[in-house]
């Protein structure tokens, strides 16, 4: 089976006497509230998604990912996982300290052993990661609204926060041993934030003819207006599986954490992140991980060849159509035929049609998953 | 920008010329952009067989999967 990220599967959810002594300590420990969204990157760190870090990257690790696409030990890593506070609680903090890190409820979810704390420069890694410092681009504004000093060191996660998804929660553990119990040996991971047209199945099964299994891998997070909420992307994928996949073919599972919008560089993130659960091969469509027009069509499919060490095998893959004269889903290495004679399957038309009310029609969506997506009041975030 | 930092590796003139000519009109640009590559390729090679589970882990996560609906 392919090896973890960094050749270990990081694993640092405490359980039995540690947990319980964990506990005791958090009590005593100085206390800083987390949001959900950092609940989700450190369970991640603990359940090995994230393997090798350990925990919140130190600065040495911050500037080498931002300067050079790699942690300091040259291993790829392309989005910084980091962790901010105000100056005012930076203060009261000294590198070597333990934290507890503690949820709205104020129930300590996991301990930070604090290496060390450090100030950075927020134009200069909006620039390198998202390749702008515009403010309409949704990862620049997160990062214009961060606090001023950032965290680093290893987490231990106390307690897991269940999702509202917890059937397909599974971690790299879980699907490692999932792959290995089907007999693949070939893995492909799709990663998506979409409901499923006909284009998006075609190029997972283009993928898995070559490969022994398909690995649906959605993001459930927070996302940005107008993408689809995730409950419905789930159904819509259960819907797609059931019908059109062999069972024995198609697995799906979430990954809790946030879309980041940055395009090249989280594309590499991602495959880095489903090689963690195991796949082999990972598809890389037109504008992954992209928003707007930040990033050109192809250039989370280009920064690959700058990663020949990944270990992971990325499929790319441009986009399919419903040509009319072929009367068939075709690609443009397939179809000769002028675009005149292509219906693309476009996201943004399927949107405006169930926007307006309309089911969209089966040469741009399978009936049964149209049918849950228009089921929804409001199937989209707002 | 912080700078990488770099140590110095001897390799036989005829195979250094024979990478110049070779990388000419690509996206590398220079000899030491191209070995780099070839050797974090190579590197990365290396760890491929290693099972990262216990059987025991193996048993307890099956039971879960089970539950889940995931396997039979």
């Amino acid at each position: 089976m392919i090896p973890p990220h960094g050749g270990k599967l990081v694993d640092r959810v405490l359980s039995g006497k540690e947990r319980e002594n964990a506990l005791l300590k958090a009590k005593e420990l100085f206390k800083i509230k987390i949001n959900l969204e950092l609940i989700r990157d450190i369970e991640n760190i603990a359940k090995g998604v994230f393997s090798p870090l350990e925990g919140f990257l130190c600065k040495e690790d911050f500037n080498s990912v931002l300067n050079h696409m790699r942690l300091s030990n040259d291993l790829p890593w392309t989005i910084p996982i980091v962790f901010d506070v105000p100056m005012e609680i930076a203060n009261k903090l000294k590198e070597g300290q333990e934290i507890a890190l503690v949820n709205s409820k104020e129930e300590p979810v996991a301990i930070l052993h604090l290496e060390e704390k450090y100030t950075y420069d927020k134009e200069e890694y909006a620039r390198k990661v998202f390749q702008t410092t515009d403010v309409k681009h949704p990862g620049v504004a997160k990062i214009k609204a961060m606090n001023d000093v950032l965290l680093g060191g290893k987490i231990d996660l106390i307690k897991q926060t269940p999702s509202p998804f917890e059937r397909y929660n599974l971690s790299p553990l879980e699907t490692r041993v999932l792959f290995k119990e089907k007999g693949w040996k070939t893995i492909v991971g799709f990663q998506t934030r979409n409901t499923p047209h006909i284009g998006h199945e075609y190029v997972q099964k283009t993928a898995l003819t070559f490969t022994d299994g398909i690995f649906v891998n959605p993001v459930i997070g927070k996302k940005k207006k107008g993408d689809f909420k995730d409950e419905v992307i789930l159904k819509a994928y259960e819907e797609l599986i059931k019908n059109y996949y062999l069972k024995e073919r198609a697995v799906m599972s979430i990954l809790q954490t946030e879309m980041r919008y940055a395009g090249p560089r989280e594309a590499i993130f991602h495959a880095i992140v489903r090689k963690n659960f195991g796949c082999t091969h990972f598809i890389i469509g037109r504008d992954h991980a992209g928003v707007g027009n930040f990033y050109p069509p192809y250039a989370a499919q280009d920064i690959f060849s700058e990663f020949p060490d990944l270990g992971i095998v990325p499929l790319f893959f441009k986009s399919f159509f419903y040509c009319k004269k072929c009367n068939s889903v075709e690609n443009e290495k397939t179809c000769p035929h002028p675009p005149s004679e292509h219906i693309n399957f476009s996201g943004t038309k399927i949107r405006e049609l169930i926007i307006k009310g309309e089911t969209p029609p089966p040469e741009l969506m399978r009936p049964e998953v149209a049918k849950i997506i228009m089921s929804y009041e409001n199937p989209f975030v707002e | 920008m912080e700078e990488k930092e770099f140590k110095e590796v001897l390799i036989p003139t005829t195979l250094y010329k024979k990478i110049e000519e070779k990388i000419k009109g690509t996206e590398f640009s220079s000899v030491s952009s191209y070995v780099t590559k070839i050797l974090r390729e190579v590197l990365s090679k290396e760890d491929e067989k290693k099972e990262v589970f216990s059987k025991e882990d193996e048993e307890k996560v099956k039971e879960r999967l089970k539950a889940l609906g995931y396997i039979d």
